[in-house]
């Protein structure tokens, strides 16, 4: 019995430590999603995170929450004066200019000699356990659940339902925004630190375009209206290709197509029929049902 | 010198018609449509199929772009009419093209696989003989056809826009959707002749980027996908002139900038210059001077 579940455990610990690793990086861009604001620049910051980390426990030589601390803070400090400047652009131009920001990291990353370029750094010592990956995550959900209700998280609705109108009632909404980036950048940055002590390498090309897009699926895909919501797309869609290998024989598709083809249909479901996302489900058939059931009982009366 | 004049003005070429057809359906929707890359690459491998079936180029050529147009209709269809009626349709819309982009580039990948695939040997003349000697560079006659078929779309969509009463329709859905369907236009009909028009575009510019570099895959529209919002900042998001002067000049800056500084440097140039163009004239070289409150 304990062998079975030791054997599970084993097979299971990278899909497990993905999973959080994945609602780490969801919730980065999830918190400035909850002041509408769509900043993408979170794989620009984990790399930042994970380049920074296994630079102090290698080269540094300093031990491991010394080198998380610099993981999470080093993005956030750069977030500020990213912030600043890019905050004032909106919607569709804030996102474009924070992948244009993720862009220039990893290209300067690309460049830059010292950490090999485009190979990345290899033979990062493992570090990370799976239960310091879940304390974050446990963390961060206890903060955006404290949060909720507060002024804090009232200003941060105002915002992203009409910032003018924010303003007016006199919400600092530029000092929230910032905050929510600088936030953002911190977890991205201190998943990027623990996925780089997890996975023993890293490479500029994990933290591309692509890289972001994942992020703000999990996010829409587990609904970017509640806190819960980046978890459960993160647990969602990581667990899913898991197991679309075993399907992908039965339906005659290669997996990676199938995993591709699957995401996709998911995201666009979403977004059509579930704007708040899947953890929406339960509730939008429930309104569904009884506007049903008032149909009926109109139309019977008539 | 020449010679990177040529070089600059071929790869500008492609960009411009890429980020055309990207700034358009921007201009008339307030939406980013992320999936204009994979239409792009989805032509690309349709020319290749039809010319493996024995089509001449010239041929292939309309047909793949007649193809994307089709395509563009449908993702308008499915991805974005859907969504229009929503407070943040910018947002979700990007979302949704985001997923439309990732369910062709799966079909793609499954139908072609994730090799690079080429045109067949002879789909194109080749050799000495239709090599040119041009303001001291040397011109392959392909490049040469490729800048020519570029500024002939450039110029025929030119004259759609400003000379057509569908032009003039779509410009008006651009300005008011509201007030074009008071004043009789059918804006769904506008929408829909933005999309085709857009991916037709697109679809020319995939088809003529293989054909310049011969190299397709399933991803290859990723790139082109991140420059073309270089072109489209630059040239003011919107702005038909802007997506073409920015385009030429993408193109020049990234030839000169391999030559000085080297090949791996390339693509920083662009975001760099994305991003600097954001913070200091978001509204790009040509675009209007309105604040958006997205």
């Amino acid at each position: 019995m304990w062998e079975q579940l030791s054997d599970f455990y084993l097979t299971y610990q990278s899909t497990f430590a993905y999973i959080g690793i994945n609602a780490l990086l969801a919730f980065s861009v999830y918190v400035s999603l909850s002041c509408g604001q769509l900043a993408l620049g979170s794989a620009g910051f984990a790399a930042i995170g994970a380049y920074a980390s296994a630079l102090v426990t290698m080269k540094a030589d300093l031990p491991f929450p010394v080198a998380l601390a610099v993981g999470t803070l080093l993005p956030a400090l750069v977030a500020v004066p990213l912030g600043l400047p890019v905050l004032r652009l909106k919607g569709i131009f804030l996102a474009i200019a924070t992948i244009g920001f993720g862009e220039v990291v990893r290209l300067g990353l690309v460049n830059w000699e010292y950490v090999n370029g485009a190979q990345g750094i290899v033979a990062i010592p493992q570090k990370t356990s799976l239960w310091m990956i879940y304390l974050a995550v446990a963390v961060t959900l206890f903060v955006l659940w404290r949060l909720r209700g507060s002024k804090w998280g009232f200003a941060l609705e105002a915002i992203r339902e009409d910032e003018p109108a924010a303003r007016t009632l006199g919400i600092p909404s530029t000092g929230y925004k910032l905050a929510m980036l600088v936030l953002g950048a911190a977890l991205a940055g201190l998943a990027g630190a623990l996925e780089a002590h997890f996975t023993f390498m890293v490479a500029p090309n994990g933290f591309g375009f692509s890289r972001v897009v994942d992020m703000l699926v999990y996010a829409v895909v587990g609904g970017a209206q509640g806190f819960w919501g980046p978890l459960a797309g993160a647990g969602f869609l990581t667990l899913l290709p898991e197991l679309l290998r075993e399907l992908a024989p039965l339906v005659g598709i290669e997996p990676g197509p199938l995993r591709m083809l699957v995401n996709g249909v998911v995201l666009l479901v979403v977004i059509l029929f579930l704007p708040a996302g899947l953890m929406s489900l339960p509730r939008t058939l429930r309104e569904r049902r009884a506007a049903r059931r008032a149909a009926g009982a109109g139309g019977a009366a008539a | 010198m020449g010679q990177q004049v040529i070089n600059g003005l071929f790869l500008g070429s492609i960009y411009a018609l890429f980020a055309l057809g990207y700034t358009l359906v921007f201009g008339v929707l307030d939406i980013l449509n992320l999936a204009h890359a994979a239409v792009f690459m989805v032509a690309t491998f349709v020319a290749v199929a039809l010319v493996g079936h024995g089509l001449h180029i010239l041929l292939a050529l309309p047909l793949a772009v007649l193809f994307a147009g089709l395509l563009g209709l449908v993702l308008e269809r499915v991805a974005f009419r859907p969504l229009r009626a929503r407070t943040d349709s910018n947002i979700s819309g990007l979302i949704s093209s985001l997923a439309a982009a990732t369910i062709i580039e799966a079909v793609a990948l499954e139908i072609w696989g994730p090799n690079i695939t080429r045109f067949p040997f002879g789909t194109l003349p080749e050799g000495p003989a239709n090599q040119l000697q041009l303001f001291g560079g040397t011109v392959s006659r392909l490049q040469l056809t490729i800048i020519a078929v570029a500024v002939l779309l450039v110029l025929a969509l030119t004259w759609l826009v400003k000379g057509t009463r569908l032009g003039r329709e779509v410009r008006a859905v651009a300005e008011s959707p509201r007030a074009a369907r008071v004043l009789g236009v059918n804006v769904d009909r506008a929408i829909a002749a933005a999309f085709f028009i857009s991916s037709a575009l697109g679809g020319a510019a995939g088809v003529l980027y293989g054909l310049a570099f011969n190299s397709i895959s399933p991803d290859m529209g990723r790139g082109v996908e991140l420059k073309g919002l270089a072109v489209i900042i630059l040239g003011g998001m919107g702005s038909m002139p802007g997506a073409v002067l920015a385009g030429f000049a993408l193109g020049l800056t990234e030839v000169f900038v391999v030559a000085s500084l080297g090949g791996s440097w390339r693509d920083a140039i662009s975001f760099a210059g994305l991003f600097l163009i954001l913070l200091v004239r978001p509204r790009g070289l040509m675009g209007a001077a309105v604040t958006r409150e997205a």
